[in-house]
């Protein structure tokens, strides 16, 4: 059903889109002025993503739609990112286990999604994986660096692990569409992408010397638009000129 | 290889095209060309229309639509109207295809061409630094200070020897 790609499409730019929003809420605010050109690289390629999976939903949609208006002009319910990536900035320590939980679990998403049988979504993945590897990387060195850095770096991080891990479990929960669409050879399975993405966290926080959270209850729904109070925020944010001046362009 | 390798005949008016898009450059690396870079995929002329085929670098980088738009004005000073630019992901692109002729403009630009690519993209943490060659003395005594630079093709660099901070073309 073409129903059921459009949502997963949009599933995947919407995730895209909001952590690419919100590293962009650290232009300028950067510890150093290295990682604060790090972090809004990092959004520049997230949001260039977001706009091809975007450009691909309006494509199948075919009622009008566009790029712009697919990020613009939809309203909370109807976002389908999942809850972690619309969490607040915090500190740099939440910022980079956000951006390193994120990354692991994009990585071996788009590293599934290459080979599946939509021609376009195994395009953008194969395209996109090039990039999220420098993330990863990137993301995973600084969870090292502040897991095994100083007291205060460590307890930082903590305090993040204790704030995020809620989140993670829907990552691996397939919503309908992704259920439906897998049938058809069309998304990425999340049950092999698990152990993966579990493998490489628990190695990073090995690194790190950090311990690996004990099961805690896990939030979902942002998959089928359920958010938490974060992503209105966000929303009346980046949505505002385009509601108050519909069509602007600069 | 681009297209005007691959196809032995190709008419004039592609000829005349694919000249034409030798002479638009990277708006944030004004040395390059799109053809240097391997940005143009192909052009096909069918009933009367011109189709350019452009595959993007990096998907954040801003200077793709600018690149698009001069495609436009390019083809509009030509006398072309009948056109349309298409994107194509695959294959994606990579920094393999950018021309030896733009690599070693890049060099005299001061900005380090990009190594071969099987040296990079490795998820191992901490790995040693891949040796790039400092632009200005040659030296491969550098090293890098951040993997991100001022746009999301580069990495910034600092030569040991020369003490001159220079920015990497980065692999992709």
């Amino acid at each position: 059903m073409k129903e059921n790609l459009i949502n997963y499409t949009l599933h995947l730019a919407d995730n895209a889109l909001i952590l690419g929003h919100r590293n962009s809420e650290w232009c300028g605010h950067g510890p150093v002025l290295e990682q604060d050109i790090a972090i809004t690289n990092i959004s520049l390629d997230l949001i260039g993503q977001a706009r091809y999976f975007y450009q691909y939903a309006a494509q199948l949609k075919a009622d009008g739609s566009t790029e712009d208006s697919l990020a613009y002009l939809r309203d909370n319910r109807e976002f389908k990112n999942c809850l972690l990536v619309e969490q607040p900035n915090g500190d740099w320590a939440k910022t980079i286990l956000r951006q390193f939980l994120f990354s692991a679990y994009q990585f071996f998403l788009y590293e599934e999604l290459r080979s599946c049988k939509d021609k376009q979504l195994a395009a953008i993945a194969e395209k996109s994986l090039k990039e999220v590897n420098y993330h990863l990387r990137w993301s995973s060195e600084w969870v090292v660096r502040l897991g095994d850095g100083t007291a205060e770096s460590r307890k930082r991080l903590m305090n993040a692990i204790d704030e995020l891990w809620m989140y993670l479990g829907e990552l691996f929960q397939p919503a309908v569409y992704e259920t439906e669409l897998l049938k058809e050879g069309k998304a990425a399975d999340l049950s092999k992408i698990n152990p993966k993405w579990e493998q490489k966290v628990k190695e990073v926080l090995e690194e790190a010397t950090l311990p690996v959270p004990e099961a805690v209850f896990q939030q979902t729904g942002g998959k089928d638009g359920r958010h938490t109070e974060y992503l209105g925020y966000i929303l009346a944010e980046m949505q505002f000129l385009q509601r108050a001046y519909p069509g602007c362009e600069w | 290889m681009n297209a005007t390798q691959q196809n032995i005949k190709i008419s004039a008016e592609e000829k005349e095209i694919w000249k034409a898009l030798e002479q638009i450059t990277d708006p944030e690396i004004p040395v390059l060309s799109i053809t240097d870079l391997g940005i143009v995929r192909n052009v096909k002329i069918s009933d009367g229309e011109v189709e350019i085929i452009i595959t993007p670098t990096y998907s954040g980088c801003p200077a793709m639509d600018v690149i698009s738009m001069n495609i436009r004005m390019m083809l509009f000073s030509l006398g072309i109207r009948n056109f349309k630019i298409s994107q194509q992901l695959a294959p994606a692109w990579t920094t393999d295809w950018m021309s030896e002729e733009g690599k070693k403009k890049l060099k005299e630009y001061g900005i380090a061409p990009p190594n071969a690519k099987q040296q990079v993209c490795n998820e191992k943490l901490f790995i040693q630094d891949e040796a790039v060659q400092c632009p200005h003395c040659e030296s491969y005594h550098t090293h890098r200070v951040s993997e991100f630079g001022s746009t999301a093709c580069k990495a910034l660099y600092v030569c040991d020897d020369c003490k001159e901070p220079f920015d990497y073309f980065k692999c992709h």
